[in-house]
């Protein structure tokens, strides 16, 4: 029995990662199609950093995505891409609670915290 | 260079450094922020944030494959990933004040390491001693091979756990998946079976890699127009390394060709992170 749900947790694990991973690069090239589309021909400045653009702020991507900006859109699936590993975690989490193995429960929220403070840092300063 | 001719570039570019990254095992980061870099002149803040990006596609990619396997050892990999997440914060930290030359020239020295260890013969070795801590956290475990299932052991916990720090902030601080100094802690350290460490390390790299990503999003690293033509170049390339891999078995002669080649670049990153082009 405790076998049998191992490979079920597994197989969502699986699951996860395989959608999230289609899903998000399916919206990162229909954006970048809309991007090259509406840009193609502007020449654009990598060589110096410009500052955080306004479409790093939950508002301004959904903004972005509703007025069709190619660049907001492929934002959106990055961001996509960057949560698929951090749900993975939630999975195993719950995979933990169901196994009753609360020392891998600790273990498995304290990644999912330092994450959390992480993302908390970088808002910072 | 307007959008669209460096969109094709990028893309063709990344697709080979997916494809190289995936044959010599050291990832596509290796090669796409050279790329990016030396010949587009792009900023390496940027580089990196792209780079991350498509080390967490090609990991999550695989992993998806790997976990149905059960080679993998989730409770290792999770274990360790409060190290290698908590370096990869601290390294994404770093990064935001550290000027770029030196990224430059610590990048160039982390590329000939891990070049060098991934040109080392692996051994399988199976450990069957217990350590105190193993047992307790639960890391023993087995795995199926051809010749049936193989129980093993693993040894110095503390020190594995110690690499993966450094792992993790290796990996914030150069955008690159550090998977070659990952197997070195669970290789090299920690005793594992050399099948079970790939897959373990890889398993991790996405959560790594995330942890570090949610800094650089947030400071604007993360450009939506260079990330595109990376993560998808990274991701064929990537796939197509895999199943050429399937198909054969990498040669010593190809690998060193490939580290000869690895070596070069390092030497450019060096170079001109030290006369401060980068």
């Amino acid at each position: 029995m405790a076998n049998l749900k191992d490979t079920d947790i597994k197989t969502a694990i699986g699951w996860v990662l395989r959608i999230g991973v289609l899903g998000s690069i399916a919206i990162v090239l229909f954006g970048g199609i809309i991007y090259i589309y509406r840009h193609g021909h502007t020449v654009p400045n990598y060589q110096t950093f410009t500052g955080v653009p306004d479409f790093v702020q939950p508002g301004g991507i959904i903004n972005g995505i509703l007025t069709f900006r190619g660049r907001a859109i492929i934002q959106a699936g990055i961001i996509l891409l960057i949560a698929t590993p951090i749900i993975r975690v939630v999975f195993s989490a719950i995979g933990f609670i169901i196994e009753k193995d609360y020392l891998y429960v600790g273990i498995t929220v304290s990644v999912l915290l330092i994450i959390f403070i992480s993302m908390l840092s970088g808002h910072a300063g | 260079m307007s959008v669209i001719e460096l969109t094709i570039i990028i893309l063709i570019g990344s697709y080979f450094a997916g494809l190289l990254g995936s044959l010599t095992g050291l990832g596509g980061g290796f090669i796409i922020i050279p790329l990016l870099t030396l010949v587009l002149h792009v900023d390496i803040h940027y580089a990196i944030g792209a780079s991350l990006i498509s080390v967490i596609a090609t990991s999550s990619g695989s992993a998806a494959a790997y976990v149905k396997e059960g080679i993998t050892n989730m409770r290792l990999g999770m274990f360790l990933e409060i190290a290698t997440t908590a370096g990869a914060m601290a390294g994404a930290i770093l990064a935001i004040y550290t000027s770029t030359h030196y990224i430059a020239i610590l990048f160039g020295l982390i590329l000939i390491s891990s070049a060098v260890l991934s040109l080392y013969e692996k051994k399988e070795h199976i450990v069957k001693h217990t350590s105190y801590l193993g047992e307790k956290l639960k890391l023993n475990n087995s795995y199926p091979t051809a010749d049936g299932v193989v129980e093993y052991s693993v040894t110095n916990v503390v020190g594995g756990f110690f690499m993966m720090l450094f792992a993790g902030l290796i990996s914030g601080l150069l955008g690159i998946g550090s998977g070659a100094l990952k197997v070195v802690a669970m290789d090299g350290l920690m005793r594992i079976p050399f099948k079970v460490s790939t897959t373990t390390s890889n398993f991790m790299i996405g959560v790594t890699a995330a942890a570090s990503a949610v800094v650089y999003l947030q400071r604007g690293y993360i450009d939506p127009g260079l990330s595109m033509p990376v993560v998808i170049g990274v991701l064929l390339g990537a796939m197509t390394g895999s199943k050429i891999l399937v198909n054969s078995t990498s040669s010593k002669w190809v690998r060193v060709t490939f580290s000869v080649v690895v070596g070069a670049i390092a030497v450019q990153m060096i170079y001109n992170g030290i006369i401060g082009k980068v």
